[in-house]
């Protein structure tokens, strides 16, 4: 496996941010009502994570390392602004479903944090491949959840009914906000059943990073974390 | 003034941002095992979310959308989300040094937590959703300061049944933020009993 597919697998599979990683957990929660919002989201953000990976990586020996999290933070926010443009043109409902979410990609930990563990450190191919995979690795975690939500919820996937309603009563409260909670619950159980049997096995997969662990290494503050460990 | 009790009921408990619209899920997470931790962080949240709402209002309202600079077809609006999340760091580097040179005692008890909202959505999502609503400076505050008081409550009362739980027999896979998800789960069910109040 050469250097580039092996990013590929390392965001689709090995540290997918979604199920491994646990990043990014505010719009896991938020969008996934349904799988097309999931999707359009996932995409969305994975344009933003290779362009802010691209730049940042092009930039990283200019950028001077003491301001390294602001500089990160203007690319990434006018990255984030041309998507949302480019969405309100192009796909008019979908950016409407997404609201506010489409600007907060801003402050999702797996951009700052894949700038500050990767792209700053890395080449510039490299580091396009490392966001490709990172970002379908989130996309295919938000999609999934959002078939889960949606299938409970109304019936449906992608829109299309396929639980029949004369036998099917939908359980709403899946596509409302508890069904985020819930739903990301039994995930997390899940993973925790995986991820013992997988040390049973000799093969740990990575531990969850960020916003779950309470860790902030991940979520783009490695720079201030460090400054409070040291004061 | 009912306007504004409006607004501030919608989004301290009908619109709860934890609860409902997913802001700030890193700290309630991740600051809600004491009680004592999880009020200091809320404060923490009260004082830079009235703050940053404060500030972001003043500057889309004499900078973004100045009147003169829209007479003269010159729009720039388009910017505020770049505009915003400086801004916000900024302010909560400098509230820290405030508070840290002239008031220590309230530093004590909220300096920790300071660095940590820097990138907290909820701030930048309020500040977005200010705009988006096309609130005044006054509204702009009202809402910040009702969106942030939410967060104290819901995360209040995480803490709270957390350390309960901490006592519970919980099924292996379920323990850690599985059943802290659980948990949330319910409350939000609970809170969505009063989305019929507005």
């Amino acid at each position: 496996m050469n250097k580039y597919t092996e990013r590929l697998y390392n965001g689709i599979i090995k540290e997918n941010p979604t199920f491994v990683l646990m990043l990014g957990m505010c719009p896991t929660l938020a969008v996934t009502s349904s799988a097309i919002n999931g999707l359009g989201m996932g995409l969305s953000t994975t344009v933003v994570l290779v362009l802010s990976n691209l730049l940042i990586s092009a930039f990283r020996k200019v950028i001077p390392n003491g301001v390294r999290m602001p500089a990160f933070i203007v690319i990434v926010a006018s990255l984030v602004t041309i998507v949302e443009f480019m969405m309100k043109a192009y796909f008019q409902s979908l950016s409407a479903a997404l609201g506010v979410y489409i600007p907060l990609i801003v402050v999702n930990c797996i951009i700052l944090g894949r700038a500050e563990s990767y792209a700053s450190k890395n080449p510039v191919l490299p580091s396009i491949f490392d966001g490709i995979g990172m970002g379908l690795g989130f996309t295919v975690g938000l999609t999934c959840i959002g078939l889960v939500r949606e299938l409970l919820g109304a019936g449906q996937i992608f829109g299309v009914q396929v639980l029949s309603l004369n036998w099917f009563t939908p359980i709403t409260i899946f596509i409302m906000a508890p069904g985020a909670f819930l739903v990301l619950a039994f995930l997390v159980a899940g993973m925790n059943i995986i991820r013992k049997k997988m040390e049973e096995k000799g093969k740990p997969l990575a531990e969850p990073a960020g916003c779950l662990n309470g860790d902030c290494a991940n979520c783009g503050q490695a720079a201030i974390c460090a400054d409070k460990k040291e004061a | 003034m009912k306007e504004l009790l409006l607004i501030a009921v919608g989004s301290a408990i009908v619109n709860n941002v934890v609860l409902s619209q997913f802001l700030g899920i890193c700290p309630f997470l991740g600051v809600s095992k004491k009680t004592e931790t999880a009020a200091g962080m809320g404060g923490a949240v009260i004082f830079v979310i009235t703050l940053s709402s404060f500030v972001t209002a003043l500057i889309y309202k004499f900078i973004l959308a100045n009147e003169y600079l829209m007479s003269k077809g010159i729009d720039l609006t388009y910017l505020k989300t770049i505009v915003y999340i400086l801004v916000i760091a900024c302010l909560v580097q400098f509230v820290e040094m405030f508070l840290k040179k002239k008031m220590p005692p309230l530093y004590e008890s909220l300096g920790v937590y300071l660095p940590l909202i820097t990138t907290n959505c909820a701030v930048l999502g309020v500040a977005l959703t200010n705009v988006t609503k096309e609130y005044g400076i006054l509204e702009s505050v009202v809402n910040g300061f009702a969106t942030a008081l939410g967060f104290f409550i819901a995360i209040v009362l995480m803490a709270g049944l957390r350390e309960k739980i901490e006592y519970n027999d919980i099924p292996k896979p379920f323990q850690g933020t599985a059943i802290v998800l659980i948990t949330a789960a319910l409350m939000s069910i609970a809170f969505m009993g009063f989305s019929g109040m507005i």
